[in-house]
């Protein structure tokens, strides 16, 4: 069981909503789409269900053309970012509900509903109305409906955007174990990239209808194609240094020079933007070379355990992540360091030029 | 300077509550600073709405009293409150341009027109909305709806304090970043005190000075982001602060040690606790360090979540589920581990609250 | 092709004949009608079932203000929209107004909403009947009032008292679906919107001009057409009333087509007058149509 988009295109009124996607997702395969809002994400998801047409291009289910088959003769099932049930059925009758217009027997049904209601751990609520639930239970009777059907394809809109942070966390963590279990395509959509390295599997980043990247989670937030791929793939946003690099100095956009060293002064000359992330950036100096900017500090957020220190080097910003609690008052002035290994390079294009030396030599791992 | 004071404040929506559970908020006594940073935390359904619509006056209190800068203000109605709300989802007047709607709450207060435009300026500035001032508001994207909300606020000379209503729901990611640090910016420059209600944790910690953590009604923890981090008083100020939040483990306690079924910790200190009290040992998952074999007490490793900046190990103590954050490099090698707890992180709760140790049972 | 791709050949189109039968019963009921009323509309008759051409004769006529025909169209024309431009300029307002004084909550909707309903369930004809008595001076209580406390009320005779009848039994019959649609709109509104106005301190008006007015303005515009079409047809009510009097002071389109139809049983001026009569009313829908849906556009690409 494989699904494939090829060159899949749609428009609406001139806007371009999707454009040129092509992704084959296999059996069992858990894949996340991630992109900001109106990045293509919902769009792309209703071609796949069936519920619009593409302008151009096809999907295919094992090779078979199935572009023009409609909703209802596709076996899919969705999950919203609103939780959807029948309010006035029980928990039980909700997730036995696609079952009994499939007209399947009363003893598969129970047996079925009673498996799905176990994995999410639902079966002490069986006989409640959805009203009756947490947000959370409502969400996890909308996930069992879609899987009690065993669907080829399983399409997720952002389930999780409208549950409290905890509930949140709890679910998220437990999604794997629920895909793993079964034997569908799974796609996910979601803004947050968290989400996506939670959830592993495979992920596209999203970007005005293109996916820019598509891969292995690990891989593509560590190894990104192209700039935009970085920076859909961070959060806090990715730190960038744009310039012109002339031998072993890159001429900043704000005018300031840095001077380069080790193997950035091997990059080709020309625009050039170094990029990396939050946490890559540190109020100390550690062993190996880095780079180091004199910056004015805009304020710092405590979230208990990790600071973030918003500082800016002229009028660029950066976002600091630092261990532990940092109070910095605001207008300070300090030096911060990025350690060489952990920097990313991108050209004009925006195309990646340099991978982290550590950071790839992780994901290998 | 006292912005906000509340006393004895508890509400029933109930007409005659006679039971704790007929509260939706619990009696508390409240002092809140002049332009101070405040955060109501908690999950859906703890209480901290229905304080929120009291302090901003959709809600009557059955009980207790509310003063702004020493005014009682219980019974008032919203518009005779000097407060200013950003709601959940950008609320702007949509025929209006951005200055009709940033002069809306001045032009409604009779102030005069030269007044009015220089103080829109003024906030338009403060806010980055100057380019957008004479577009209309309601083609603007979610965020910089959300920024006209709050300056409809700012712009009044009279307002005490700012109610933030989880500004940030229709907000991407990305952008959160900018609007929260924008936030904090405004706060330093303008010390108008800001109180935001969230269920988002990272939200209220890097949002406020105080943390105000609700749950079932009830207050369970004041305090700054580290204090609640480091210091839980509850365990469920443990379980909803920090990602993944604190790890629980039932023990029993002998002299200056903590024993978990068949291992001993030692504490450095001892607790004088109700020997009936139910009684467990608390530690964060930061805390905790994963060491080689024989080193500290072995676990077994359930799976690891790689998270990009660091890792979270779900391992096992003698059945217990544990979570460890690791590195983000993390050369095991092997399966057979051990965790080494941080013995002066940890802290033993009973019957779910946290107990001081016992100042002689240490020497 | 193979044949395995044509199997999933994904949509048959039986469904179609489904709307057979609609298409049948519309074509029997309206559109050869409509086209008898064509056939009608170029020809002549002098009874008898002859009927020979006139080309565009009828229509030549109508139009022509100086011919007897063209003269009473213009007028009843006029009077058409006179009395649609006066029912609307006092349901709009008085629907909104009625609309944000209804109760928001508990058993008060309910009743309010009922008690509105009910003149909307009353036909037309009864609606004529009924105000031609309640208006009539001698057994109406309306008309016996007015006489007693001396003020000269005869529908029958006085021109104003006639037009005033029925704009008064159109504003009681009609207000209040414009009621209902405006109310459905002001229940739309969060009620966060209301909490930030009192915060920024707005009075009531400012209320209804910042928020409510703007809110509404999709609804009133269903609720401006609707009330324009069917107050442009009116019929039944002044027919029941005033019979078109006095005089011909509310004889409008359609009564007098009635009169040309089957009083005089001028078949081909008849046809003639129901044709232009539609295109007018299609024209000025259309119109109006465009013109807001231009508006709307116009914000949605500011929007962008």
């Amino acid at each position: 069981m494989t699904l494939s988009l090829e060159a899949v295109t749609r428009s609406v009124a001139d806007e371009i909503h999707v454009d040129h996607v092509s992704l084959t997702f296999i059996r069992g395969s858990l894949n996340v789409l991630l992109g900001p809002t109106l990045s293509g994400k919902t769009s792309l998801m209703r071609i796949m269900a069936g519920l619009d047409m593409p302008d151009r291009g096809q999907i295919k289910f094992d090779g078979k053309d199935t572009t023009e088959l409609p909703v209802g003769k596709r076996n899919i099932a969705m999950v919203y970012q609103q939780f959807i049930n029948y309010p006035t059925l029980s928990v039980y009758e909700n997730i036995a509900s696609p079952l009994r217009v499939a007209g399947i027997k009363r003893e598969e049904i129970d047996r079925r509903v009673k498996e799905a209601a176990q994995l999410l751990r639902l079966t002490s609520m069986l006989d409640r109305t959805p009203l009756q639930l947490s947000g959370g239970q409502q969400q996890r009777t909308a996930i069992a409906r879609a899987l009690v059907k065993r669907a080829d394809l399983v399409l997720m809109d952002e389930p999780l955007a409208n549950l409290d942070f905890k509930l949140r966390e709890e679910l998220r963590e437990e999604l794997p174990r629920i895909f793993s279990s079964s034997g569908a395509i799974f796609v996910y959509a979601t803004t947050e990239p968290s989400e996506a390295l939670l959830l592993g599997g495979n992920t596209a980043t999203l970007w005005q209808g293109r996916v820019t990247q598509f891969g292995p989670t690990p891989t593509v937030y560590r190894r990104p194609k192209d700039l935009i791929t970085a920076q859909v793939f961070s959060d806090p946003p990715l730190n960038l240094l744009s310039g012109i690099k002339q031998n072993d100095q890159l001429v900043l956009n704000g005018a300031e020079t840095l001077q380069l060293f080790d193997d950035l002064t091997s990059l080709p000359d020309g625009p050039t933007t170094l990029a990396f992330r939050a946490h890559h950036m540190s109020l100390h100096l550690s062993g190996s070379a880095s780079l180091t900017l004199q910056v004015v500090v805009g304020g710092s957020e405590i979230s208990g355990s990790e600071s973030f220190v918003h500082v800016a080097l002229g009028k660029t910003k950066f976002v600091l992540l630092e261990q532990g609690v940092h109070r910095i008052d605001a207008g300070t002035r300090l030096d911060v360091h990025v350690a060489i290994d952990h920097i990313f390079a991108f050209d004009a294009a925006g195309l990646l030029l340099r991978t982290p030396k550590m950071e790839f030599k992780e994901a290998l791992a | 300077m006292t912005a906000l004071r509340l006393e004895k404040l508890a509400h029933s929506y109930k007409s005659h509550p006679s039971r704790p559970e007929d509260y939706a908020l619990k009696e508390i006594n409240q002092v809140w600073q002049t332009g101070g940073a405040y955060a109501l935390l908690g999950p859906s359904g703890c209480g901290k709405t229905t304080l929120l619509n009291i302090l901003s006056g959709l809600v009557i209190p059955s009980q207790g009293r509310v003063y702004f800068d020493d005014r009682d203000v219980t019974e008032l109605p919203t518009e005779k409150r000097n407060i200013a709300q950003v709601f959940q989802f950008p609320v702007i007047y949509d025929t209006m341009t951005v200055r009709e709607n940033l002069a809306f709450p001045l032009k409604n207060r009779g102030m005069d027109p030269a007044g009015i435009k220089t103080r829109v300026d003024e906030i338009a500035a403060l806010l980055d909305l100057s380019r957008d001032l004479d577009r209309r508001a309601k083609g603007l994207t979610a965020d910089a709806k959300q920024k006209i909300s709050l300056g409809r606020g700012l712009v009044r000379p009279d307002v005490t304090a700012v109610l933030f209503d989880e500004p940030l729901t229709v907000i991407d990611p990305q952008l959160k970043w900018e609007l929260r640090s924008k936030l904090k910016e405004i706060h330093r420059k303008l010390a108008v005190t800001m109180i935001y209600v969230t269920h988002d944790q990272t939200e209220a910690l890097t949002f406020a000075d105080k943390v105000i953590v609700m749950s079932e009604g009830e207050v369970v923890q004041i305090g700054t982001p580290e204090e609640l981090f480091e210091k839980p008083l509850h365990r469920f100020v443990g379980h909803f602060i920090g990602s993944p939040g604190m790890n629980f483990l039932p023990c029993t306690l002998a002299g200056t040690k903590a024993r978990i079924g068949g291992f001993e910790i030692d504490l450095g200190v001892s607790f004088a606790a109700d020997p009936k009290a139910k009684l467990e040992l608390g530690i964060r998952p930061d805390f905790i360090k994963l060491a080689p074999p024989g080193v500290g007490l072995p676990v077994r490793i359930d799976r690891i979540d790689d998270l990009g900046r660091n890792r979270i190990a779900h391992v096992r103590l003698e059945g217990q589920r544990l979570a460890v954050t690791v590195p983000a490099i993390l050369e095991t090698g092997s399966d057979d581990l051990t965790v080494v707890f941080d013995h002066r992180r940890i802290g033993i709760f009973a019957n779910d609250r946290r107990i001081e140790p016992d100042d002689r049972g240490g020497a | 092709m193979t044949g395995e791709a044509r199997e999933l050949k994904p949509y048959n189109n039986r469904a179609w004949f489904m709307v057979l039968p609609v298409f049948l019963i519309v074509a029997f009921s309206a559109v050869l009608p409509l086209m008898t009323v064509v056939n009608y509309s170029v020809q002549d008759t002098f009874g008898n079932n002859t009927f020979f051409w006139n080309g565009i004769g009828w229509f030549k006529e109508l139009l022509d203000p100086n011919s007897e025909l063209g003269g009473r169209f213009i007028d009843a024309l006029g009077r058409n929209f006179l009395f649609s431009f006066l029912i609307l300029a006092i349901e709009i307002p008085l629907g909104i107004a009625v609309a944000l004084s209804m109760p928001r909550q508990g058993v008060a909707v309910s009743i309010s909403l009922v008690l509105l309903a009910l003149p909307l369930l009353i036909p037309w004809n009864v609606v004529g009947t009924i105000w031609q008595v309640f208006g009539r001076s001698d057994i109406g209580l309306l008309g016996w009032t007015l006489t007693g406390l001396g003020i000269d009320y005869n529908y029958v005779s006085g021109v104003l008292a006639a037009w005033i009848t029925i704009i008064l039994m159109d504003v009681w019959h009609w207000t209040s679906l414009v009621v209902l649609l405006c109310y459905a709109g002001l229940r739309a509104i969060p009620d966060a919107f209301y909490q930030a106005a009192r915060i920024d301190g707005a009075s009531r008006w400012a209320i209804f001009r910042a928020i409510q007015l703007p809110k509404i303005s999709r609804v009133l515009v269903i609720a401006v057409l609707l009330r324009f079409m069917d107050s442009f047809m009116i019929y039944t009510e002044p027919f029941v009333v005033t019979g078109g009097g006095p005089g011909n002071a509310t004889t409008f389109i359609s009564i007098d087509l009635v009169k040309i139809a089957l009083g005089q049983f001028d078949l081909g001026k008849a046809a003639a007058l129901s044709i232009v009569y539609n295109l007018i009313i299609l024209t000025v829908c259309w119109v109006f149509y465009t013109v807001m849906t231009h508006v709307e556009n116009a914000e949605r690409r500011v929007q962008l």
